[in-house]
């Protein structure tokens, strides 16, 4: 049974991995390559969503503002396509990238240079965004800003990066963003179908390495620092640990997560805009880690991938309906579900509600109120 | 006392789940019915929720019309077989990514045989990969700073030479005399007020005149007192000021001018995003005596204005306005049933898409014809505000106006041309 | 230099708005360590209960209309200041000492607000009174044996569901009767509200420099509400409770203050105070859903540099805030230092636009706070946490 608990995600990953692609392609139960696209996109978020959980979940640090990392890692990617490839649809006159053209913009901004190289790109993916967010959190943890500080300066900053991009039209190509559909990619035009099965595979291989990277951070010392700075930073302090190199590698972390998100994401919605750092967007990355299951590793996945879900149905089916649920979405989980789904089976949720319909035998704690009629008695008179 | 916390949560919870319902009663298929030996399916494309949602939910309800009307006079007919239009309608929820992916949706998923959508610039060239990547079509229908001339998309809107630079050589005809050929630009931070900026500072500059100022406010925000006192600054004793901005923002803009004394009176306004819509929201008596350029008013009063005006109004109710995005976006599903018949298939996209260029018909602003560059010909109009919350037509075109997408004002594009009836690879931009 | 004077006095209106929203953040802030992303939420319901008021009122005609701006100040603090408490009481009380758990939730009430003000219609108003009845009702008359289960709380759950579905079925039904039914009040679009005659134009002249007369009473506006706001914590019985139960609320608590009515008091003045800068928007700017978000992010600035729970810190960054940003965006110190140093001018021109002058304000905030992490006025005490 415990063999089996084990392998069901891999078996899962399998599934999506070899079964899903070939569903797309024979429309199979009506899914198509749009839905498996989706899916895509959805499997990429949880990246960032793991990134969210350590700090979060694990740290208790809440971060409103990964949509920085998140877009700098599309950025990166879209950079890099747009550079290389050299197409009627993409290049202009000048052999720039098209946008270019609108803004009167001849010569390359410096920036652009290094994306020229497909493998300084890649690792662009995920080191610019950790540089930044270790320079940004190494000036917010050496003030010991936390808790809620910390959130709205997280926010701050994203509102810097966000009016930055989408005022720089001429670097950066402003509100419209940059589109990767008709770049090139090992050879395939990044918006045809076999681009997208492949950005799908890709994401689903690298998922469980981010899986293990976050894995071996929460197990052992560090993990135990992480939830103890989360549980009692002060306490932590007293006895003799500087609580700040933490913080600051798992903010790196999770930025370089997102930056890899980011990256997947952007190559399978084509596009990376400005919109990407909406404050919104950031906040929502946290309710996918609320519904999964904070403080799980499976959660931030499962959330991810659900919520995203359920929001496009509701959007294709009601889409003036979808605020009003996600709404209700951020307002349930956080009152009655704290421990998210994930944490509802694992931590005991669902065995008390098993219990209490006299289906599984009740658990008791200390000092064993669920079985002292005195005090159900009272609770009723209240 | 563990039960009472999640009892009047769920209360919280069960009233706002309430409001899933609302949207329940709109959207969906037309209802059926009618002798029809086949349907067509369309999808549509606008911004149901966010911020465009306010602009944009008018053009979904005037393309439902227009569906509606012709679905009602028989349908599409190819090879005397007739067609019903049916369509699927997608939120692009005011976010540019989201376009891209509802687009996506609607050509694998929906296999749509033709797309209607879009508002903003940013949504358009959000879209338009994925149109050029499947070799598919859409429709746009809001007029935009041209500088683009794509073989997937058919733009039924105005480009600056059928908006912007009459516009400017109207004000310079009026009022030139008065405040000397200098103009200050005021628009919202984003692709289409930068690139229009663009081309009317070089018309100004080959009139001979001057750009004394341009600022730029992020979409949405309503701080417009600095941009008052630059130009209050510059033009002391009153001047042109060209307002391209978009939403929000010209609230704020046209509340804050009254207060601070920018009146009409002194200070010719010329707006290209505010219409019958706007002015009812911002208030007319803040917007009248201003003027606006467009291809459509809805006090246009001839015959055909009038059945448009008369049929919208009859279909969602006497306190609604037409404009002129609306009418443009009414004349593409029309020009798209046209083209259709032509080319006596809906499938073959290619020639759908030979078959559109020369179409001509008479729309409620006038004849309009698609050229070989994708867009159309236009009447070009100017319109004072009044206190109604109409337009005073003040001076028109006479005859349409035939469209140039790329810009001969502005030195990079100029002696560009876009025509997609020639056959060679550069034919969406060569060098005349 | 006028032009100087006049950036001056349009930076203390942005900062007197900006005062008027933060102080209510603040406030409940400092007291309750909550923060509240529904703030800028409860701005948009003051603007719209402004265009309620207006649009009662502008039959009347005549010195009517003139005045009811005046109640639409009162009926928006009212209304707002009502929706706080009952929020307070429904939810941030559930959650209190989860200050990151209130963000989130009151992040998902502003999602609703915003969406509810689009649709609400009769149809929705009549669906959401079923769900309400129907739901009290099925808890009212359950059998006793059935609210005395261990599944009690899960039976309720269900209850309210059905509740919540058969308001739907409601909703749906009601709306399909006619447009009267399923017409939004508002819609999504903008509303226009119009200021009142006395309010619009200028108020004369200061040395060749004209007074807009709505920014003038922006600004007196604010003034007499802090002052008032100042008054009410330190002289009245429930102020000073107020302040008793921010500094120590555990001793608060012990020395018999009602803390769980403070923290409502305060919420409803917090919110109060929301709807009232809401009301005041409405003169500069356009009314509509989407109003609280593009101030929400500029008042946590203002808490941010000020300090928690500090007035005069709030006034003192939210002025500082209003003037960096009229001065620096505007670009009038290219203007009024034309013989600047050329490598200096271009960094000066860069951010001499909205967008950019937003980025260098919150640059220099995070850059502030690494000199000061708490804020100019941080407060005292010898808590391990400071």
């Amino acid at each position: 049974m415990k063999l089996f608990k084990r392998l069901v995600p891999w078996i899962l990953l399998a599934f999506a991995f070899f079964i899903l692609p070939a569903m797309a392609n024979s429309e199979l139960f009506g899914f198509s390559q749009f839905r498996l696209n989706l899916f895509g996109r959805y499997f990429s978020l949880a990246f960032v969503a793991l990134g969210v959980d350590l700090i979060w979940g694990y740290t208790g640090l809440l971060s409103l503002g990964q949509g920085i990392f998140f877009s700098l890692g599309g950025y990166a990617i879209a950079m890099h396509l747009l550079l290389v490839t050299k197409n009627d649809f993409t290049t202009g006159a000048n052999g720039l990238p098209k946008f270019f053209e609108n803004y009167g913009v001849d010569n390359l901004p410096f920036f652009w240079e290094p994306f020229w190289s497909f493998p300084v790109s890649i690792i662009a993916v995920f080191i610019v965004p950790s540089v930044i967010a270790g320079f940004v959190g190494y000036l917010i943890f050496r003030n010991r800003i936390k808790g809620v500080y910390f959130s709205i300066i997280t926010q701050a900053s994203l509102m810097v990066f966000y009016h930055f991009f989408n005022g720089q039209q001429k670097l950066v190509n402003g509100t419209n963003g940059l589109k990767t559909s008709t770049t090139e990619i090992f050879g395939l035009v990044a918006g045809s179908d076999e681009a997208q099965v492949l950005f799908f595979r890709i994401t689903l291989i690298l998922l469980p390495f981010a899986y293990l990277l976050c894995k071996y951070l929460t197990s052992g010392r560090f993990g135990d620092s992480l939830v103890a700075i989360r549980d009692d930073e002060p306490r932590l302090r007293f006895s003799g640990f500087n609580p700040t190199p933490f913080k600051v590698i798992v903010f790196v972390v999770a930025g370089g997560l997102a930056g890899i998100s980011g990256a997947l994401y952007t190559v399978q919605s084509g596009i990376v805009s400005p919109q990407f750092m909406s404050i919104s967007m950031s906040i929502e990355m946290v309710i996918w880690v609320a519904v999964g299951g904070r403080g799980t590793l499976v959660g931030p996945i499962i959330g991810a991938v659900l919520v995203n879900y359920l929001r496009s149905l509701v959007s294709e089916a009601l889409p003036e309906a979808w605020l009003f649920v996600q709404g209700a979405l951020f307002v349930f989980v956080v009152v009655l579900m704290p421990d998210g789904i994930y944490g509802w089976f694992t931590k005991g949720g669902f065995t008390s509600m098993l219990a209490a319909f006299g289906i599984a035998k009740k658990t008791a704690t200390y000092p064993k109120l669920d079985f002292d009629e005195s005090v159900q008695e009272e609770s009723f008179k209240v | 006392m563990t039960s009472s916390i999640p009892k009047r949560l769920l209360a919280g919870f069960a009233a706002t789940a309430v409001g899933v319902t609302m949207t329940a009663c709109g959207g969906g298929d037309s209802a059926g019915g009618g002798d029809f030996d086949g349907s067509i399916k369309v999808g549509i494309l606008h911004s149901l929720s966010g911020t465009m949602a306010i602009s944009e939910t008018t053009l979904k309800e005037v393309e439902e019309m227009a569906i509606k009307e012709i679905n009602d006079s028989g349908g599409v007919t190819i090879d005397d077989k007739s067609y019903k239009i049916t369509y699927v309608s997608e939120d692009g929820a005011s976010d540019w990514p989201t376009f891209a992916e509802k687009s996506q949706k609607l050509i694998d998923a929906d296999k749509v045989a033709v797309v209607f959508g879009g508002w903003t610039s940013a949504s358009r060239k959000a879209m338009l990969p994925v149109y050029e990547a499947k070799d598919h079509f859409l429709f746009y229908p809001i007029q935009y700073e041209g500088q683009e001339c794509s073989k997937n998309i058919f733009y039924t809107g105005a480009v600056p030479n059928q908006q912007a630079e009459p516009a400017v050589d109207w004000l310079f005809d009026n009022f030139a005399e008065k405040y000397g050929k200098k103009v200050y630009l005021v628009g919202s931070d984003y692709v289409y007020p930068r690139t229009a900026n663009t081309i009317i500072k070089e018309q100004v500059k080959s009139l001979g005149g001057v750009t004394v100022g341009e600022d730029y406010i992020p979409l949405g925000n309503t701080e417009v007192a600095p941009i008052i006192a630059k130009i209050k600054k510059e033009f002391p004793d009153g001047g042109i000021i060209i307002n391209t901005l978009n939403g929000d923002s010209n609230v704020a803009l046209f509340k804050q001018f009254k207060a601070a004394g920018i009146t009409p009176e002194k200070y010719p306004i010329m707006s290209f995003s505010i219409a019958e819509e706007e002015i009812r929201q911002i208030g007319p008596e803040f917007v009248g005596g201003t003027y606006a350029a467009w291809n459509y008013f809805m006090s246009l009063g001839t015959p055909a204005s009038n059945t448009f005006n008369e049929a919208f109004i009859e279909m969602y109710g006497d306190d609604r306005v037409t404009n002129d995005p609306m009418e443009s976006a009414y004349n593409m599903v029309y020009l798209w049933k046209a083209a259709v018949e032509k080319a006596g298939t809906y499938e073959d996209l290619d020639a759908v898409r030979d078959a559109m260029i020369g179409i001509k018909m008479d729309a409620p602003q006038g004849p309009i014809e698609m050229y070989p560059n994708h867009h159309i010909s236009q009447t070009v109009r100017i319109g004072e505000a009044k206190d109604d919350g109409q337009f005073e037509i003040l001076w028109d075109s006479k005859t349409p106006v035939a469209p140039i997408t790329w810009n001969q004002y502005v030195p990079e594009t100029k002696g560009y041309a876009c025509d997609w009836t020639l056959d060679r690879p550069d034919a969406g931009k060569y060098k005349m | 230099m006028d032009l100087i004077f006049s950036q001056l006095l349009d930076g203390l209106s942005i900062g007197a708005v900006l005062l008027l929203a933060a102080t209510g953040l603040a406030i409940v802030f400092g007291l309750m360590g909550v923060i509240n992303l529904a703030h800028g939420e409860f701005m948009m319901i003051g603007a719209y209960v402004t265009f309620v008021v207006q649009n009662i009122f502008r039959p009347l005609g005549g010195f009517a209309f003139e005045s009811y701006y005046i109640i639409a100040l009162i009926a928006s603090f009212l209304v707002t200041a009502i929706f706080g408490v009952v929020l307070e009481k429904t939810l941030i009380r559930r959650l209190y000492g989860r200050p990151l758990e209130t963000l989130l939730a009151t992040w998902g009430i502003s999602l609703i607000l915003i969406q509810f003000v689009r649709s609400v219609s009769l149809a929705m108003v009549i669906g959401i009174a079923v769900t309400a009845l129907l739901g009290w009702a099925l808890q009212k008359f359950l059998p006793l044996p059935l609210k005395q289960a261990s599944f009690a709380s899960y039976l309720k759950g269900v209850l309210w569901t059905v509740a919540g579905i058969v308001g739907l079925i409601v909703i749906s039904t009601t709306a399909s009767i006619g447009r009267f039914f399923s017409n939004p009040w508002f819609g999504p679009r903008n509303l226009d509200v119009t200021p009142p005659k006395w309010l619009q134009g200028t108020w004369g002249s200061i040395a060749g420099i004209e007074l807009p007369g709505i920014r003038i009473f922006i600004i007196i506006l604010s003034a007499l509400l802090i002052a008032a706001v100042v008054w009410f914590l330190t002289k009245s019985v429930w102020g000073v409770r107020i302040r008793a139960v921010t500094q120590n609320r555990e001793m608060s608590n012990c020395l018999g203050i009602p803390t769980d009515s403070v923290d409502s008091i305060t919420f409803g003045i917090g919110s109060g105070l929301a709807g009232v800068a809401g009301c005041a928007i409405t003169l500069l700017g356009s009314v509509g859903p989407n109003l609280g978000g593009s101030y929400i992010v500029s008042c946590f600035m203002v808490i941010v540099l000020g300090g928690v729970g500090n007035l005069l810190g709030t006034i003192i960054a939210s002025m500082m805030l209003g003037i960096i940003q009229s001065i620096i965006g505007s670009g009038s110190l290219l203007i009024a230092f034309p013989d600047m140093p050329n490598s200096l001018r271009s960094v000066v021109e860069f951010f001499a636009t909205t967008s950019m002058s937003y980025v260098l304000v919150f640059i220099f905030i995070i850059a502030f706070l690494q000199f000061k992490p708490t804020g100019m006025f941080p407060q005292k005490g010898r808590s391990v946490e400071a």
